[in-house]
């Protein structure tokens, strides 16, 4: 009753507020009044009881406003005053402002696309059932400390996730996936193409909380090899069968198999990839027609598929891991030779996903922040100059009774009128920049639901006034202070301003050198990182080179005869075409990632004691003439021939660097090596050939190749061609060749060398580009700060300046002068930011490729570009001063 | 001297919601009961009087009414209310205390 009441009143003061104000004048004059008869009674003149009265009651303006303050809306008032105040004197500077303004608008905008970016990428949690006890859990190799991240966090095998699954009970349940492709036709004559599937385990959308919008998931009766169901997601419903919700209970055919279409995914889910085209049931991969036979289910050293887990309640997440990890180091023991890992680890799902961008993320949210800081720092620069300014209206305030808190007040709603202004304008500009960001960040795991919202919007308000804050608040102090009163005493001919203010502004200045001197060198850093990628030698031939990736189903290419037809006929028919200088097929190309990897034994060599952890390689496939189609030189021995295949099949070829890691010293032709894996027929080595990178940022890995004719049906074939002129206009005969010979087929991926160099580099060109950007501009925001402060600087000392030249002074000693006072925050910053620069460079070395992190010659540039573009910055306010007529200056004075 | 701005905070409220308690009265008459009842210590300052009389407005303890005064002009008059009943009681209560405390430190002394 009273809270409401006490409402009521201060709707009825807000209402009625300028009533109120007449009320109380009309109340505190009655008091006068009062007063005055009180005083005639007692026998004072008229006169004389007036002044008495008004002598007693002191100040009725004071009196007044002491009133109000308790009035609950007297803040509102105060607020609506300062705005209209700081709009006022913000108007009468446009220059000052528009500036000011759009420095804001820019740092903020781009800080809060960032946050967008960041927030729906890493902190946004994922569109499941109560995804906090969601985890990922992977085989974790203890000694690979040499290994990165793939070996902390290594796929898991079949055999271990339903070995984890059965003998353990700290999660409520885990379940499996595995990426995977199809050919995709259709009865009704609409291309063949290839499309990306996951085939996971039925318990996988119950465990997550996924449902489907349409039909079911899968049954535990459908997830057995052999199993031919499929669910749709969302972007193929609608792309290929044009949304049409019949789809569900009929059949679709995927690598000829018929496979019936039990559901359809919504459009939310894009787990764990927007490329994800349909999924299958797990174990429907194994069986006949599929290079995974049923045996695979049961392996416990091949690892490639995902492990999803749910907590149960109650079990915290160490435990859960820990009676895994125990499971694990079991299977560990009981496959000594294998390479089966001793421990597994959880991963956040999140972060799983965001793993690819989550540092580039970091580091272009770090470049935005110090871009904002700088931002701060300048509007804060110019504040003060503007403060100076003001400083005999302040002062005189100050004199009157105004409270240094008012002052204050004032001047940080002037900081803040600015910060608003250009927020609202930044966050206007990041509704496109955020779109664009998405849009041309292709490796985003969530780019579909990057947008702004509530959250962001806050987000951008926190940021605003923690920006008013910073800018506002040390050139408001600074102004408001005791020293200001100094201004009144001062004569009229002050030659040496305020010497306090002018360090506050090189402080400042200082510091926003040093900023942009680390931005500059991070962006230097990655810049030159970048540059040295694109000219990386891959190993193999990179112009005038076309791919495209293939993948013979096993059903119609059941036998190894059947393979090794098509790929051959496939050869011959493109090494026909005219224009085309060398042709090869292999399971994958130079550049085009890790692939898969295995470890072997020498047969020749001691044989490893259990305990020991085998040696590693990559393994690839290759026909007769990939090497010479791709120009990799052969070192040693010969390439496969034509007779490599059937019971001559078990040939190898290895690259330089398993060549020189583990036969060194010896001549490994002849010898022989084991892959456990493929079981115990040994390989002959054949040949040695030149190192290929399988990735452009990353050294030569150990490589193994294996003949192309042993004619399995697997995971698909690169063609690779080398043309006299631009490849591109090869690959629709490339096409109809195939074709000609199998209409049936599709085929993926059809990319030259470079684009697909340059499919790798993306990323690091698209975050080393918008480094440097954030790194200019913050450059250009400095050179602004510093030649605003010498400007100032050179008009607060003109007097001086011109008695010096009056007295003799030459030119250049008063532009050397100047150019100093310019030039030492400048160099104060640079050294500072260089100080701070080496620690940067630490921190991002993860990111850079094949360079030291401190780097010579980019902190040498950075440093020179810093000195000149400050010395400009000083140079037109230095030359102004010095060009100075003594006359005039001592008499405008 | 003991102006009110020395007394310990809120005392002035304490001494407005008692001075009131009788009848409504106005700002001046207010100031002048507490220094006629204090036999001239208390000297109620305007710049204090009017500031409290309005945030104990605010708080909803007492409620102004503008009338006719015994001079024939408007004045605003200040009159107690239920819950401004309550806070002098507790006030004062609070008051009681703290003085007899602070007797019992000096007069030992």
């Amino acid at each position: 009753m009273r809270f409401a009441a006490r409402i009521w009143m201060r709707v009825k003061m807000l209402a009625g507020r300028g009533r109120a104000g007449a009320r109380l004048d009309e109340e505190l004059r009655d008091h006068l009044q009062r007063q005055t008869a009180e005083n005639v009674a007692a026998g004072m003149s008229a006169e004389e009881a007036r002044f008495a009265a008004l002598r007693e009651f002191g100040n009725p303006a004071l009196v007044r406003e002491q009133a109000r303050a308790a009035w609950s809306w007297n803040w509102l008032e105060l607020l609506a005053r300062d705005v209209r105040y700081g709009m006022r004197t913000l108007s009468r500077s446009r220059g000052f402002s528009l500036i000011a303004i759009a420095v804001m608008a820019l740092c903020i905008g781009a800080a809060t696309s960032l946050f967008t970016v960041v927030r729906s990428v890493l902190l946004r949690p994922l569109p499941f059932r109560d995804p906090a006890n969601l985890t990922m859990v992977y085989e974790h190799f203890r000694n690979a400390t040499d290994n990165k991240e793939g070996f902390n966090y290594n796929s898991v095998a079949p055999g271990d996730y339903y070995d984890w699954r059965s003998k353990t009970n700290g999660f409520e349940d885990m379940a499996a996936y595995v990426w995977w492709s199809f050919n995709l036709t259709s009865q009704s004559g609409e291309l063949p193409e290839v499309v990306v599937a996951h085939a996971g385990t039925s318990n996988l959308f119950p465990l997550l909380g996924v449902q489907p919008v349409f039909g079911r998931s899968f049954t535990e009766a459908e997830d057995q090899p052999g199993g031919r169901a499929v669910m749709l997601n969302w972007s193929l419903f609608e792309r290929r069968f044009g949304g049409d919700r019949s789809i569900v209970g009929n059949t679709i055919r995927l690598d000829g198999n018929p496979f019936t279409v039990v559901g359809v995914l919504p459009p939310s889910f894009t787990y764990p990839d927007t490329q994800a085209q349909l999924w299958v049931p797990f174990e429907s991969l194994y069986g006949a027609g599929s290079p995974l036979g049923p045996e695979w289910l049961h392996f416990h050293d091949r690892h490639y598929i995902h492990v999803v887990a749910r907590l149960k309640p109650g079990v915290s997440l160490a435990s859960a891991i820990s009676q895994v990890g125990a499971v694990q180091y079991q299977l560990h023991l009981q496959n000594p030779i294998a390479p089966v890992a001793e421990d597994v680890a959880p991963r956040d799902m999140n972060e799983d996903l965001a793993r690819e961008v989550k540092r580039p993320l970091l580091l272009l949210m770090s470049a935005v922040g110090c871009m904002l800081l700088i931002g701060c720092l300048n509007v804060a620069n110019l504040l003060v100059a503007r403060g100076a300014a003001r400083q005999k209206e302040v002062a005189i305030r100050g004199a009157l009774g105004a409270r240094r808190l008012t002052l204050i007040r004032e001047q940080l709603t002037e900081s803040l009128l600015i910060c608003t202004a250009g927020g609202v304008a930044g966050v206007l500009l990041s509704l496109a920049a955020t779109r664009w960001l998405s849009s041309a960040w292709k490796t985003l795991p969530s780019a579909a639901d990057v947008h702004v919202d509530g959250t962001v919007l806050l987000f951008s308000c926190g940021m605003i006034f923690a920006a008013a804050l910073l800018a506002g608040v040390l050139p408001a102090i600074s102004s408001t202070g005791k020293a200001v009163f100094a201004a009144l005493q001062a004569t009229s001919r002050t030659t040496g301003g305020s010497l306090s203010r002018t360090a506050l502004r090189k402080t400042l200045l200082t510091v926003e050198i040093a900023v942009t001197v680390v931005l500059l060198i991070a962006a230097g850093l990655l810049v030159k990182s970048f540059m040295r990628l694109r000219t990386v030698n891959l190993g193999c031939a990179t112009d005038n080179v076309l791919t495209l990736n293939y993948s013979l189903p096993g059903k119609k290419y059941d036998k190894p005869e059947k393979v090794n037809a098509f790929n051959e006929a496939l050869l011959a028919r493109v090494r026909a075409i005219p224009g085309v200088l060398g042709a090869g097929l292999g399971g994958m190309v130079p550049g085009s990632g890790a692939g898969s990897d295995d470890v072997f034994r020498v047969v020749e060599h001691p044989p490893t004691r259990p305990g020991d952890t085998l040696p590693d390689a990559q393994v690839r496939r290759a026909d007769p003439g990939y090497f010479s189609g791709l120009e990799i030189p052969l070192l040693e021995g010969r390439f496969f021939t034509s007779q490599d295949r059937g019971d001559q099949q078990n040939r190898a070829i290895i690259n330089r660097t398993l060549a020189q890691k583990f036969f060194a010293g010896e001549n490994p032709i002849g010898k022989h090596v084991i892959i456990p894996v493929y079981g115990l027929a040994p390989f002959e080595i054949v040949g040695v050939v030149g190192d290929t990178l399988y990735k452009v940022n990353e050294p030569a890995f150990p490589t193994m190749y294996f003949p192309l004719l042993a004619g399995l049906a697997d995971f698909g074939q690169t063609l690779s061609m080398r043309t006299a002129t631009d490849p591109l206009t090869f690959s629709v005969p490339i096409q109809r060749q195939i074709a000609a010979l199998d209409p049936e087929l599709p085929v993926s991926d059809v990319l030259t060398m470079q684009q697909i160099i340059g499919q790798s580099l993306g990323n690091q060109s698209f975050s080393s580009t918008l480094v440097l950007a954030f790194a200019v501009l913050s450059l250009v925001l400095a050179s602004v700060g510093l030649y605003g402060v010498l400007s100032y600087l050179a008009t607060q000392r003109r007097t001086e300046i011109g008695i010096r030249i009056a007295l003799g002074a030459k030119r250049e000693q008063v532009l050397r002068l100047m150019l100093m006072d310019g030039m030492r925050p400048a160099l104060l910053g640079l050294v500072l930011g260089l100080a701070a620069g080496v620690g940067a460079a630490q921190w991002i070395r993860a990111m850079l490729y094949g360079a030291p992190a401190v780097d010579g010659w980019v902190f040498g540039a950075v440093s020179g570009t810093l000195l000149a573009v400050s010395a400009v910055a000083c140079l037109v306010p230095a030359w102004r001063a010095s060009r100075l007529d003594p006359m005039q200056a001592l008499r405008t004075e | 001297m003991g102006k009110p701005n020395d007394l310990v905070q809120g005392t002035l409220d304490l001494l407005i919601l008692r001075t009131i308690q009788l009848e409504p009265m106005h700002g001046w008459a207010i100031a002048k009961r507490i220094q006629q009842v204090s036999r001239e210590v208390l000297q109620v300052q305007q710049g204090s009087l009017y500031p409290a009389l309005h945030r104990l407005e605010q708080q909803g303890w007492i409620k102004a009414k503008w009338a006719e005064s015994e001079t024939g002009r408007q004045a605003k008059f200040y009159t107690l209310t239920a819950a401004g009943r309550t806070q002098m009681a507790a006030e004062t209560a609070n008051w009681n205390r703290l003085s007899a405390a602070i007797d019992l430190v000096v007069g030992e002394a």
